[in-house]
């Protein structure tokens, strides 16, 4: 596993992952502002956000938050170096599911209403999409009998012919880690209104840049494990990421945000049903 | 590092996030602002986003006069900003007071309260003059150094004090 070969690969995709997740949120903007017939701005708006927010004075509430922020990019950045070395499913994980517990500690640690909902809702969201998440690993592993990424890119078919609806259930985890309508209820993407940012509330200047940057690496994370379900061809890979996030970009833009009831018992419902279906379908050796 | 500087920079006039404040606006002015969103306009594609969240913001747009009451909270508002950050004064009432400038509530102008870098004057403004206030703002944006505020916006911030002072004097009767 930790080959000179593997670390470099490692070393690169925590150098690269950044721009390629930066890339690929200017041009979910750009397409977002022209399914809105609006024409959108330039499709490296996100770095000049994130590189204004650098430059811009530190605010912080506490030492605590700033403690949190750079944990969850340690994190988010750990586990795209996993992923990048060809380690474990289950260890990427569990690296990710520490992020997301130091970003709601970072939003509890301060005094506002505002952060301390989006906090909750964070956590709801983190209850809905892991045991999913989990599911989606065990899967892979039914079918390719383990949970290492090298041992999954050599079975020799894609995965996707054999777990069509374990991929609808990752769909869902996808939309809740991107932050997408209707599951953006801890962050309020679009518009800013009703929990102004929620988590991101308390948040300014550098330490919400380091939070966006390490919101980049979640993206190409998550991309990353959808490839995993067509890695046998390259093209197949590319088409399937881009009709997912063409999906994901779709569905942002069709549906208004949820409550957090209406997001745990129908995603848990749909997606463990999913979920059992495909388990006893391979059962049934229907594939 | 100076290429970095520049690179920051150029981001900060691409990148300008909005606060629109309504301080006891008649709701003109701030639906003119919020046309500015509209698809016909889409100030994003200047990379403006317009954020209710004054901690993520670069740019405090005013609209309405100030009173005695809504005072702190504007201030409160501005304090929150990190650097650098512009305000722009939007419509008669948030420039000078406008027609409400004589009445016993209210103050005047948002400069009597805090430093103002752009003012954008009509009564509601039309959305294309609120666009070029901002695009304005921007370049006073860029000259603001990353941490604090620069000598000349100080001096002006002072300056704009000690008049709003003198404004006040003159009109409590009690010019020294």
């Amino acid at each position: 596993m930790f080959s000179a070969g593997n670390l470099f690969l490692g070393i690169i995709s925590i150098l690269l992952a950044p721009f390629l997740g930066g890339l690929i949120a200017g041009i979910d903007r750009r397409l977002t502002a022209w399914f809105q017939g609006r024409y959108g701005p330039p499709i490296l708006q996100p770095f000049y956000d994130v590189l204004k927010l650098l430059g811009k004075k530190r605010m912080a509430v506490n030492y605590w938050q700033i403690l949190c922020a750079h944990i969850y990019l340690v994190s988010a950045a750990m586990c795209v170096f996993l992923f990048a070395i060809q380690s474990d499913l289950l260890m990427i994980f569990f690296v990710l599911t520490i992020g997301g517990v130091f970003m709601v500690m970072g939003a509890l640690s301060t005094p506002s209403p505002y952060s301390q909902i989006g906090a909750q809702r964070e956590l709801m969201q983190m209850l809905t999409y892991e045991p999913l998440l989990v599911l989606v690993f065990v899967t892979i592993y039914f079918v390719t009998g383990s949970f290492k990424i090298s041992d999954i890119l050599n079975h020799g078919e894609p995965i996707l012919l054999v777990l069509p609806l374990m991929y609808l259930v990752l769909g869902f985890a996808l939309t809740i880690k991107l932050r997408k309508s209707p599951f953006d209820i801890s962050t309020s993407h679009h518009g800013h209104q009703e929990i102004v940012k929620g988590v991101l509330t308390e948040y300014s200047g550098p330490h919400l840049a380091i939070v966006e940057i390490a919101h980049w690496y979640e993206i190409v994370l998550v991309l990353g494990i959808c490839a995993l379900f067509w890695a046998t061809s390259a093209v197949g890979m590319a088409v399937l990421l881009v009709l997912t996030y063409m999906g994901e970009i779709l569905i942002d833009n069709l549906v208004t945000r949820a409550t957090w009831r209406w997001m745990l018992t129908y995603v848990w419902g749909v997606g463990i049903g999913l979920s059992f279906m495909n388990i006893a379908l391979l059962y049934a050796e229907y594939f | 590092m100076n290429f970095l500087k520049s690179f920051v920079t150029k981001s900060r006039i691409k990148s300008p996030w909005l606060l629109h404040f309504d301080c006891g606006s008649c709701n003109g002015c701030d639906i003119e602002v919020l046309a500015c969103l509209t698809p016909i306009y889409d100030v994003e594609r200047f990379g403006i986003i317009n954020v209710g969240n004054p901690k993520h913001a670069d740019l405090l747009l005013v609209t309405g006069t100030v009173n005695y009451r809504n005072r702190p909270v504007l201030e409160n508002i501005y304090e929150q900003m990190p650097h650098p950050k512009i305000v722009v004064s939007v419509g008669s009432c948030g420039n000078s007071g406008g027609i409400f400038r004589d009445a016993y509530n209210v103050i005047g102008g948002i400069d009597k309260v805090i430093p103002v870098d752009i003012y954008v004057p009509g009564c509601p403004p039309k959305p294309e003059a609120i666009i070029d206030g901002v695009v304005a703002g921007l370049s006073a944006l860029s000259e603001k150094d990353g941490r604090g505020v620069p000598p000349v916006a100080d001096e002006l911030g002072k300056m704009s004090a000690s008049y709003s002072e003198r404004y006040e004097n003159f009109n409590t009767g009690e010019e020294k």
